[in-house]
């Protein structure tokens, strides 16, 4: 035993020395070393802000999205371990953290987290100065039981108790053009039931103190919306888009019922009004790549994350009041932080190369364009709709999708997507279970045909379970 | 040294025809299948005379070394028998004649009559295979889930997890009770149930008395020093007379190491030996023990599953219950009912062999443990064969994917009052979009109102009864569409 640990010693100062060798010309450029460290340990004091132009506050560049946060059980896969608790205490410690480091805007909604969102939001915040943070919150519309007047009001009451808060600082209409009918929905929701005039004057009560809306889907309620605007008949202080550099110019290619970022985000600086942007990740499938896109975007900058680029895409347009991101995970949330303390803002060179080149090829690998967000769940019928789509993504991304029988790879793809597939969903909640009722379809801000594609993936699984070439993509 | 070899060649039977037998991947059947094969009964109900006649000489050369060797059952009891440390402890006793006879007889007169229930019971391979599929193989299941989740952390895909359910209980607890039951006699009397239940070992007792080789005494050096008697597992050794008992004898050779003075040998005997008399003691509390099959025991079995917690993002999924079929689902390749209960031996390899967790031990009392299909988690899959496959018995006859997918094993049924397109009023027809053999089409409901919502119809002629409908359809507990069997499989 003493031998060995001689030995063991002795080793290390061989290690040691050698290192220190090795390390001696690295010592001429010490930035290096504490630039690395600056991508590990985000800086305080250093954040991007931008002007909120009609109340002049400084925002964040960084939003905190309070939809995806930790729970107790949080090991990936497992998603039907336990009753998905969320973690308290890490929620609290990741808000300190974020507010230290200068983020300052939270959104939440009625809706998240299985509706537990706003209630651990609250606890949050609770510990921090009222004008520490802005907080933003959604009349949300997933079931039509809220829709009535009462109900609505109960909605945004309750929001207030849940939050522990007297004023909302931004308040939503939330998912604006989803549904079957986008327009005949919005009606519904916020007009015919005089919600819309509650909020307008809960405004100038100073209840809520921005007043703007998120947006999915059918175009025609964007428009009409702006519309009502330009006839004077509404302000609105900000609208939420979704915007990345896939959807910037791809948006409608990818589903042809969406509309690209880019007339989105162009509608509202004619009009001067902030953006505040969703989904600038794709729910994380921008920060996990195809392993050639990766090595893609790491061989342009090695220091720098893949998801940095589509944060620093999205943060670039000054436009853009601030960038929500979902940080489940407090190493999601110090890179991010790395990212925007300060933003270094995009080059015009780097824009077009990621719309152009990046996203042109990104297109060709066909995923799904799920981002994980849940809304359309549960399915009556026990499918877990988002864990299918994300494991087929992940297969897509990693290569292991392969349709021809007579392929070197088809065998290990096959095994890597059929074992995968068992561990990520379970047998009974998998697409081959989906009768194509289609009641998930309208929840969707993707707008995409869920029944459709479940379909499609589970004739491919049928496929390759049988060994035999799997039928094209579409 | 004869005595090594029979235990080197022991282990390596018993290991093989275990893994066999818990192996769940499909891929050591192709290796180890034969041994399987070998074994006496199944052979003998498949009719498989190159393995019978093989055996039979080999006993006529060797004596009773199938017992000693190939069987899985008696070498378990060897292993049994020896972790009791206590020395010497065998004595001899005479034979229980009349018990061996009656056990073969009542064997031979369920195969006659096709009580598969009673064979299955007999067959000593097949106790061995409940016993290693119903006790050993959800231990193993679990090792391998263990590896499986330790993979999926470092993202490999090694090893996959399976679910381990319990397929029938009446199997699980005569699994138990047997190997209660034979595991008691082991450790008192070695060789008891051997030499006076195992029809097998009776059947091959009386081939072995005509041996060519045998364990003989030399009386000339015997000392009468009864170390032969007292370590012999099979209690067939008298060394008062000098005379070993063929047809008990499993030629061990523990008693030619056991003797310090040589007296005993394996070989060609100069002289004939005199029989062994016959007296009738009490060693059937074993034979009654043993067929108490049904006994209840209170075994709260862990390998009952917990009911699975969901969380509130997921609708709970109800448990399907299985179909209450007219006619039992038997596999394709076992030909008919009839076929499959005059030929198996309830073995369990099938059953633990199936990947999509289609078969099942029957608990059906004439067909109890043989196995039996239902859909509820998974259906008889077009590219899997693997039961044909492995099955030693002739019970299921070998058949390949092409020849599969035009047996008609079972038709499909609809039940429209499950239906959810009636019931809950959606879309579905996941019935007609999965069926490999196109043999559902969808249908207005009302024949004369095109508007009507569409309901599966089954097109009997092209329907194989492999029960992807009855699997994938969403109405819970019992599904809209379900399989009834076919007495005589037929084909498309």
């Amino acid at each position: 035993m003493k031998k060995n640990n001689i030995s063991r010693r002795n080793f290390l100062k061989a290690v040691g020395l050698g290192s220190a060798i090795v390390a001696t010309p690295a010592i001429v450029s010490c930035a290096t070393g504490d630039k690395s460290k600056e991508q590990q340990e985000p800086p305080v004091g250093k954040m991007t802000y931008r002007t909120n132009p009609k109340t002049g506050e400084q925002v964040s560049l960084l939003g905190y999205g309070m939809m995806r946060l930790p729970t107790v059980n949080q090991n990936g896969s497992a998603r039907e371990d336990g009753e998905n608790e969320i973690d308290q205490e890490m929620v609290n410690r990741q808000v300190d953290y974020a507010i230290e480091h200068g983020v300052n805007y939270f959104d939440t909604s009625p809706a998240y987290c299985q509706g537990k969102s706003e209630h651990c939001t609250g606890i949050a915040l609770a510990r921090h100065k009222r004008e520490e943070f802005f907080i933003a919150t959604k009349l949300s519309n997933f079931s039509p039981d809220t829709w009535s007047r009462e109900a609505s009001i109960a909605m945004f009451q309750n929001s207030l108790k849940e939050l522990q808060v007297d004023y909302i600082d931004y308040l939503l209409l939330h998912g604006i053009g989803m549904g079957e009918d986008g327009m005949e929905e919005y009606k519904e929701r916020y007009v015919s039931n005089g919600i819309l005039n509650y909020l307008v004057d809960q405004r100038e009560k100073g209840i809520i103190r921005n007043l703007g809306f998120s947006y999915h889907g059918d175009i025609a309620v964007f428009d009409y919306l702006l519309q009502m605007q330009d006839n004077g008949e509404i302000q609105w202080d900000f609208v939420q888009i979704e915007l990345n550099y896939l959807d910037w110019k791809h948006a409608k290619e990818i589903n042809e019922r969406n509309t690209d970022a880019e007339y989105l985000y162009g509608e509202l600086t004619k009009r001067h009004i902030p953006a505040v942007i969703m989904e600038p990740l794709l729910g994380g499938r921008l920060a996990k790549l195809p392993d050639a896109m990766a090595r893609k975007l790491l061989a342009r900058d090695p220091e720098h994350s893949v998801a940095s680029w589509a944060f620093r895409y999205a943060g670039t347009p000054q436009g853009v009041l601030t960038v929500l991101s979902g940080m489940t995970f407090m190493h999601h949330l110090k890179e991010n932080l790395c990212t925007y303390s300060p933003l270094k803002p995009l080059t015009d060179e780097e824009m077009r190369w990621l719309d152009k080149e990046v996203a042109d090829e990104l297109m060709s690998y066909n995923t799904i364009p799920c981002n994980d967000c849940k809304y359309c769940m549960p399915c009556p019928y026990g499918i877990d709709i988002p864990a299918i789509f994300v494991h087929y993504n992940k297969c897509l991304t990693e290569g292991n999708v392969i349709r021809e029988a007579q392929s070197s790879e088809y065998g290990k793809a096959r095994r890597a997507f059929l074992i995968g597939y068992d561990r990520s969903v379970p047998k009974l909640r998998q697409a081959d279970h989906c009768i194509g009722c289609g009641q998930c379809a309208p929840h969707c801000p993707q707008r995409i045909r869920i029944p459709h594609e479940l379909h499609r993936i589970a004739q491919y699984v049928e496929a390759i379970k049988q060994g035999q070439d799997a039928p094209a993509a579409e | 040294m004869l005595r090594k070899i029979r235990i080197t060649l022991a282990a390596l039977f018993f290991v093989g025809i275990t893994l066999l037998l818990l192996d769940f991947t499909g891929t050591l059947h192709h290796w180890l299948g034969w041994m399987a094969r070998v074994q006496f009964l199944p052979a003998v109900l498949a009719l498989n005379a190159v393995v019978i006649i093989a055996l039979l000489l080999l006993t006529l050369v060797f004596g009773r070394i199938y017992c000693s060797v190939v069987c899985p059952l008696g070498v378990m009891q060897d292993v049994i028998s020896h972790f009791n440390r206590r020395k010497n402890r065998f004595t001899h006793s005479p034979a229980l004649t009349w018990l061996r006879l009656a056990m073969l007889v009542v064997l031979v007169v369920a195969v006659a009559l096709g009580i598969g229930s009673l064979v299955a019971l007999l067959a000593p391979y097949s106790s061995y295979g409940r016993i290693a599929t119903n006790l050993l193989q959800p231990l193993y299941l679990w090792c391998n889930n263990g590896l499986a989740s330790i993979a999926e952390h470092y993202e490999s895909y090694a090893f996959y997890s399976r679910e381990v359910w319990l397929r029938s209980l009446p199997t699980f607890i005569i699994a138990l009770l047997t190997l209660c039951v034979i595991g008691v006699l082991a450790w008192r009397g070695g060789r008891t149930y051997c030499n006076t239940i195992c029809p097998v070992g009776t059947v091959l007792g009386y081939v072995a008395r005509f041996s060519w080789l045998k364990v003989y005494f030399d009386a000339d050096k015997c000392r009468s020093c009864s170390l032969c008697t007292k370590n012999c597992k099979a209690s067939c050794i008298d060394y008062k007379s000098h005379t070993v008992d063929y047809t008990r004898c499993v030629a061990c050779g523990n008693c030619l190491d056991k003797c310090k003075f040589d007296a005993l040998h394996y070989g060609h005997p100069k002289k004939q030996e005199s029989k062994s008399e016959k007296q009738a003691p009490a060693t059937d509390q074993a034979r009654r023990a043993f067929l108490v099959g049904g006994a209840i025991v209170a075994a709260d079995v862990a390998l009952a599953q917990a009911g699975k917690k969901v969380d509130g993002g997921l609708a709970v999924i109800e448990d399907k219950q299985p179909a209450r079929r007219t006619v039992p689902l038997t596999p394709p390749g076992s030909q008919s009912a009839a076929n499959m209960a005059r030929h198996c031996t309830a073995c369990q390899l099938c059953v633990a062999k199936c990947p999509n967790d289609v078969l099942r031990p029957s608990t059906d009392l004439k067909t109890l443990m043989q196995p039996t299909m239902s859909y509820e988690r998974g259906f008889c899959r077009p590219e899997c064969t693997r039961c044909s496959e492995v099955c030693p018995a002739g019970a299921i006859l070998p058949i390949d994917v092409a020849q599969k997918s035009g047996i008609q094993i079972g038709h499909a049924v609809w039940v429209r009052d499950n239906c959810v397109i009636l019931a809950d009023g959606v879309e579905c027809g996941n019935c007609a979009r999965h069926c490999p053999s196109e043999a559902i089409i969808m249908t207005p409901s009302d024949p004369n109102d095109d508007e009507s919502p569409m309901v599966p119809a089954v097109d009997r002629a092209k329907c194989i009864g492999c029960g992807a409908c009855e699997y994938v359809c969403p109405a819970r507990p019992f599904s809209a569409i379900y399989v009834e069997g076919n007495e005589q499989h037929s084909s498309v």
